[in-house]
């Protein structure tokens, strides 16, 4: 397959850097031998069809596959000067530090206060004027605390599909994570909830590091500096993102940006 | 253009072909299925509406007619009907023992039901789908006289072993319901942990939660509804069960001192005694009135299940 990817980032750049990562699921090679930098403070974006091995890829970076019984994992992803491959890593470090969003809202079946506060519980926080202080700033952060700020012991069902997500942007980012993973964050929402979301995102970057995986290919030239694209298990090209929509090196991204596939 | 005429005209076709067969054949069935299922719903209703009659109008005579007081009734702990002179319907005993024998076996089976079905949901999805639902789903359909038959060759020797007396008593009755109702309870919460939409899990995770953590704060707060609405199932049961219990509690017609003492239940009196009694007399319809007390806890029951699952189809929204 031919591939391009010469994107490297000075040491102090590099959020999370993956070697030779391989991901089975059980007989598919789902990921095929990656390589690959993640800019720190910046947003990037995986791009390419379903089955790609995108999400797969995303869901490895905090060990999520590690609930699929008969996903099978090889290679490094370095985090923090660790390999959080590793089988003695403290899987619950790992996620603070990376938190994640999912396509479909998933709101505990609890108030908007406690879905917050959710992890910080067990991480030993539990002065209430600190939990106070985290669940303003978070809900502020996503630009949901005026909309929520007078409800915040209500359930989180009542809220609309686009303030859930926007909470649970929230949750991820109250336990101060460095990487925020986001799987299709708006691809169930309607479109001025997300281009709220993406607004979000914008300004969420000056203190996280993003991760997106996204379909909608205006999105990822919206909102991305750096993009790659996946086929088969492969990542076929990895640029910045302007370089990927207006002159890519590969045929295959190119035909992909234009819709000819996919 | 000329094409999208055709097409137009092969729309048209169809359309009145099928008004063609909806006029004919297709009316008279389904006027047959309209009817058919009317009159199923209709004796549906009036089976329950005049066993409810009946039951009651029994039930209500013991007070009604027969000038039996309802408070000496449900709260009297004497129980003479055939006494000559001064005949007694205290049937608090009864009463005291359906209820202590439900509320015993739930508490000691909801725990371990709930466990059961978190293993199968959680800890091993593989086993638990493949083999330990159908264990389960074939429990349930065990008749009750085997559950009894099994106390009373296994449980009540034990007892009498254990603890001296005869054996027939409270905790073996207790016992006994215990591993009748398990299997209803373990069901009813593994399938509403199943049900549960798989991104709370994968949300509790991510956010750097343990396996039990994520299972004890989100999984049961949230599958909690269902899962109580398996439990009150698991008390409907175990009220209503008659002949298992009956084989097991010894059926002393008096308040228990402790649970190894011999008691009866409403149920147990009802199988034993109902064959003795003439119809329209007293005690039969002191009988009646056990039933009428059975009916309307079920319905009671029943009405606890349709706010349980309101409150979870609330929750979804």
């Amino acid at each position: 397959m031919v591939t391009h990817n010469n994107i490297s980032f000075a040491e102090k750049d590099i959020a999370i850097e993956t070697r030779n990562l391989n991901i089975y699921y059980g007989a598919k090679h789902a990921i095929k031998n990656l390589s690959m930098q993640i800019k720190k403070l910046d947003i990037t974006a995986f791009i390419g069809p379903s089955g790609c091995g995108k999400s797969t890829y995303l869901r490895a970076l905090n060990r999520m596959n590690d609930l699929i019984p008969i996903a099978k994992t090889t290679g490094e992803i370095l985090f923090d000067g660790q390999n959080i491959c590793d089988k003695n890593i403290d899987l619950a470090k790992i996620r603070q530090k990376i938190g994640m969003v999912w396509q479909k809202p998933n709101p505990f079946n609890k108030s908007i206060y406690e879905n917050i506060v959710f992890a910080l519980k067990y991480y030993g926080i539990k002065q209430k004027h600190v939990l106070d202080e985290i669940v303003e700033d978070s809900l502020k952060k996503v630009a949901l605390w005026d909309e929520v700020k007078d409800r915040l012991h209500k359930s989180a069902l009542a809220l609309s599909g686009g303030q859930q997500q926007r909470l649970c942007i929230a949750r991820a980012i109250a336990t101060k994570p460095e990487i925020l993973l986001l799987d299709e964050p708006t691809s169930a929402l309607d479109p001025i909830s997300s281009a709220k979301i993406e607004e979000l995102l914008f300004e969420l970057k000056k203190d996280y590091t993003i991760i997106i995986v996204t379909h909608n290919m205006q999105q990822a030239g919206r909102i991305s500096s750096y993009t790659a694209f996946f086929l088969m298990g492969d990542l076929i090209e990895y640029n910045e993102t302007n370089v990927i929509f207006t002159n890519p090196v590969i045929d295959k991204t190119n035909d992909y940006i234009m819709g000819r596939f996919g | 253009m000329i094409r999208t005429t055709r097409e137009n005209d092969k729309v048209k076709d169809v359309s009145s072909l099928n008004a063609k067969y909806y006029d004919t054949k297709n009316k008279i069935v389904a006027s047959i299925g309209k009817y058919y299922t009317y009159s199923c719903i209709f004796f549906s209703i009036m089976i329950i509406t005049f066993l409810t009659y009946f039951i009651a109008s029994k039930g209500l005579s013991t007070f009604l007619k027969d000038g039996v007081s309802l408070f000496d009734f449900l709260l009297g702990t004497e129980w003479k009907p055939e006494h000559e002179n001064t005949p007694k319907f205290g049937a608090f005993a009864f009463i005291f023992g359906s209820f202590a024998v439900t509320l015993l076996s739930v508490s000691l089976s909801t725990p371990l039901s709930v466990g059961a079905a978190i293993f199968m949901a959680e800890i091993s999805p593989k086993s638990g789908s493949r083999f330990l639902q159908p264990v389960i789903e074939l429990l349930v359909g065990i008749p009750s006289v085997v559950y009894g038959f099994i106390g009373l060759s296994v449980i009540v020797p034990f007892m009498r072993n254990t603890f001296g007396g005869t054996g027939f008593c409270l905790a073996s009755g207790t016992l006994v319901l215990t591993i009748m109702i398990l299997p209803t309870i373990t069901s009813v919460s593994y399938d509403s942990l199943k049900a549960l939409p798989g991104g709370l899990k994968d949300a509790s995770y991510a956010l750097g939660a343990t396996r039990w953590q994520t299972i004890y704060r989100v999984l049961i707060p949230t599958a909690l509804p269902s899962i109580l609405t398996g439990v009150v199932l698991g008390m409907a049961r175990a009220f209503g069960e008659a002949l298992a219990v009956q084989m097991v509690i010894g059926n002393v017609q008096r308040l228990p001192n402790s649970i190894f003492d011999s008691i009866s239940t409403l149920t147990s009196i009802l199988t034993l005694e109902m064959s003795n009694t003439i119809a329209g007399t007293t005690y039969n319809n002191a009988l009646w009135s056990m039933a009428l007390i059975l009916l309307l806890m079920s319905f009671i029951f029943i009405f606890i299940i349709r706010i349980l699952g309101k409150g979870s189809k609330l929750n979804e929204r």
